[in-house]
């Protein structure tokens, strides 16, 4: 239990983290911190998961089990963009987000 | 009496074209031309023997000639009442066309094997002679009015394939072209003819058609359509396909360009059996046109006598000379057509249809034998036409002495096959109607004149210059010409009114002295005035052309009915029908659905801007929706 510290200011943060991830994922030309860029978009609902299982309901644990499942998620799913970021990287000797619309069509 | 062997008379050539057309080319070119040749061998024999066991060993029953189903299979079963059969009808006309047929082209068979020696396209030559001679006997055998039409419209297309056999010359495939269209056109005629004549007699079988009993056509006695009862014009419209076959005025024009086949082709199909085609029609519909239409019958009988004469005076002023050929054909077959419509039925007043199928019978031999002497000709000097031509018999004895034999009986000469025939439908025309005699009478003058005018040409005249010697065709074309000049010489010692008859009933038919000797004397004429023009190079000729001015170039324009044809078609059906049409069709049918196409074009290139392949972009888009849902769902639902 975190004493002392209201609920919104935890879900301030939350929503910077979210917003500032979502507005690198469509700012940002590499690939590298878009992929970054995801990691804290889903760090920022795990942080909600949490917050709203602790305030809401003390007694339970689903919120907890869920932020670990996005963890879990997140690290497979970094695992897989890397390797595809890898892929790409030794086809066209660039990670630059602009020059991967080969498959548009 | 067992005549189911007869089903082998069509079947043989039937497995010729299929085996020659889907295996000739794995073969040598002659290895086909003998399975045809072979083949055909077998149906010439088992015609024969049909013929010799129909005349003389069936003979009469009851006095007449029987017609016998040899087999009959339901071929489409619409209704109890509406039933198409396929069969095998043996009667006195069919079994006298099977021989015709089987013998003509028995020997065009074994002529092509020389004529056509080397050329492209020799197996295909032969698995097509084999399609027609299936399709032309199954027309003669055809039991029932449908049946016939369908190997009609098949002996059309194997003409079509023969005619067009040159593919790769503009002219041929025009030709080709010209005819099918032409005789499909007649067709649409003979179609509705049929369709009229079934609807109101509830048949197609030729044999109740033409039964003794008329009780079928009282549903039809009543009903009239401009005047005339609908049997009339129905016979009329069938008369209209016959018409188109056989090459009758107007339909004419397509039989002298088919002459754009190879020359056994025009033996075989424009001589001596399509072309025929329509006289045996009539003929076989003959109880139906003197007892239901006799006014169809005078139809046939002035279109008949109009085209003999007609296309004789053409032919005097032709060079080419299968096209003389041809026309002498037109002249000829408006001999048989003309001879039918002068007809009576019973016995002796039936001279007129003996008559037409005597001629049609002798017609196909010294016919096939001057179109397959012509073939030799080519063969010798590689040109068709008459100017290039003179002097010949000596280098061309046996082609020489056959086409004199074959000339000498078209002539009318005595005791020559058509001297027989020729009599009969001139004594028939004479019984019948002064005009039409006194037009025949003149046509036999005719064609006796052009006829010798060509021989006198070819085979006399000044010698010219040639590519290199003439020389006489091989033993394979020789063979089959002298087989057909025995034909053409013996041909007319048949007794055939007392074999075939209208009305099936023999009868003792005699030389009319009094219109034979004044018809020879006309052909003698006729081929003393050719001895003097043409016998020896002179300008006596030309002069003559000179003095007739207007009406030479006339005649030698064929009286311009091809122009005619096209003036019609060119600038008016097309100009004022077609034009519109095509107009409409691509313009509004084919805007609306260029107009669809071209909407989904657009469209699609719109939405296909959306797919970027830029990531950040659809994060954007899809970042901007969630807001936009959560902003809708916060604030205007709730």
């Amino acid at each position: 239990m975190i004493e002392g510290i209201p609920i919104t200011h935890v879900l301030i943060v939350s929503a910077f983290m979210f917003f500032a991830g979502i507005c690198g994922f469509i700012v940002r030309r590499n690939m590298i911190t878009i992929l970054m860029s995801i990691e804290l978009i889903l760090n920022a609902v795990s942080i909600n998961m949490v917050v709203f299982n602790k305030y809401l309901f003390p007694d339970q644990l689903q919120g907890h089990f869920f932020a670990l499942f996005i963890v879990g998620i997140a690290a497979a799913e970094a695992s897989v963009a890397i390797a595809l970021i890898i892929n790409i990287y030794r086809r066209l000797a660039s990670i630059n987000v602009e020059q991967v619309n080969e498959m548009k069509h | 009496m067992d005549y189911s062997y007869t089903l082998l008379i069509l079947l043989i050539p039937f497995l010729a074209f299929v085996f020659i057309g889907l295996a000739g080319m794995k073969f040598k070119p002659v290895v086909s031309g003998l399975i045809g040749t072979v083949g055909l061998g077998l149906v010439f024999m088992l015609s024969w023997y049909t013929a010799w066991q129909y005349f003389f060993v069936g003979g009469l029953v009851d006095g007449e000639y029987p017609k016998i189903i040899a087999m009959s299979v339901d071929w489409l079963h619409f209704s109890s009442s509406l039933t198409i059969r396929m069969g095998i009808l043996l009667d006195p006309i069919s079994v006298m066309m099977l021989v015709v047929v089987s013998s003509v082209s028995f020997m065009v068979h074994i002529y092509s094997l020389g004529y056509m020696k080397g050329e492209k396209g020799f197996a295909r030559f032969y698995s097509f002679l084999s399609l027609f001679t299936f399709s032309m006997l199954g027309l003669v055998v055809a039991t029932n009015i449908f049946q016939m039409y369908v190997f009609w419209e098949l002996v059309g297309v194997s003409s079509f394939l023969l005619i067009g056999f040159y593919y790769q010359k503009p002219s041929a495939v025009a030709a080709s072209k010209k005819a099918f269209i032409v005789t499909r056109f007649a067709d649409l005629g003979f179609l509705i003819g049929i369709l009229l004549l079934s609807f109101f007699t509830q048949t197609f079988d030729f044999e109740i058609l033409t039964r003794s009993d008329h009780s079928i056509f009282s549903n039809a006695a009543s009903s009239t359509f401009m005047g005339m009862s609908v049997l009339t014009w129905s016979c009329i419209l069938i008369f209209m396909g016959g018409a188109g076959k056989s090459a009758m005025f107007p339909f004419h024009i397509w039989l002298p360009d088919a002459m754009e086949g190879p020359t056994p082709v025009s033996a075989l199909i424009h001589a001596a059996t399509m072309v025929v085609a329509g006289v045996f029609l009539v003929a076989r519909m003959f109880p139906v046109f003197y007892f239901q239409a006799p006014d169809a019958l005078d139809v046939v009988a002035y279109v008949g006598g109009f085209t003999s004469l007609f296309a004789a005076i053409i032919a005097c002023t032709q060079y080419d000379i299968k096209r003389i050929l041809a026309f002498s054909t037109l002249s000829q077959i408006g001999y048989m057509m003309l001879a039918l419509g002068v007809s009576g039925f019973d016995g002796h007043e039936g001279t007129g249809y003996m008559a037409s199928m005597f001629h049609l019978f002798t017609h196909a031999f010294f016919k096939a034998l001057l179109f397959l002497g012509a073939g030799a000709i080519i063969h010798a000097v590689h040109s068709n036409v008459m100017q290039d031509m003179g002097g010949l018999r000596k280098y061309l004895p046996v082609t020489h002495i056959t086409f004199l034999i074959a000339c000498l009986t078209i002539a009318g000469v005595p005791f020559l096959s058509a001297f027989f025939s020729k009599d009969e439908i001139l004594v028939a025309a004479y019984h019948h109607d002064k005009l039409l005699f006194a037009v025949e009478f003149l046509v036999a003058g005719i064609t006796a004149f052009y006829m010798f005018r060509l021989y006198f040409t070819v085979f006399w005249g000044k010698e010219r210059q040639y590519h290199h010697t003439p020389h006489e065709a091989p033993r394979v074309m020789t063979i089959p010409l002298m087989i057909l000049a025995f034909g053409s010489i013996f041909a007319g010692y048949l007794p055939f009114a007392r074999l075939v008859t209208a009305d099936s009933r023999p009868f003792e038919s005699h030389l009319d002295f009094g219109i034979a000797i004044p018809s020879v004397l006309i052909g003698l004429a006729g081929i003393v005035l050719a001895w003097i023009l043409y016998r020896k190079e002179s300008s006596l000729p030309e002069r003559i052309v000179r003095s007739l001015g207007g009406f030479y170039r006339m005649v030698y324009h064929k009286f311009y009915v091809d122009e005619i044809y096209l003036f019609i078609t060119r600038n008016i059906i097309f100009n004022y029908i077609s034009r519109p049409v095509a107009w409409f069709d691509r313009h509004v049918v084919d805007g609306a659905m260029n107009g669809i196409g071209w909407i989904t074009v657009t469209s699609s290139k719109m939405i296909r801007g959306l797919q970027s392949g830029n990531v950040p972009q659809y994060g954007m888009v899809f970042a901007l929706g969630a807001i936009v849902l959560v902003l809708v769902f916060a604030f205007l639902i709730r």
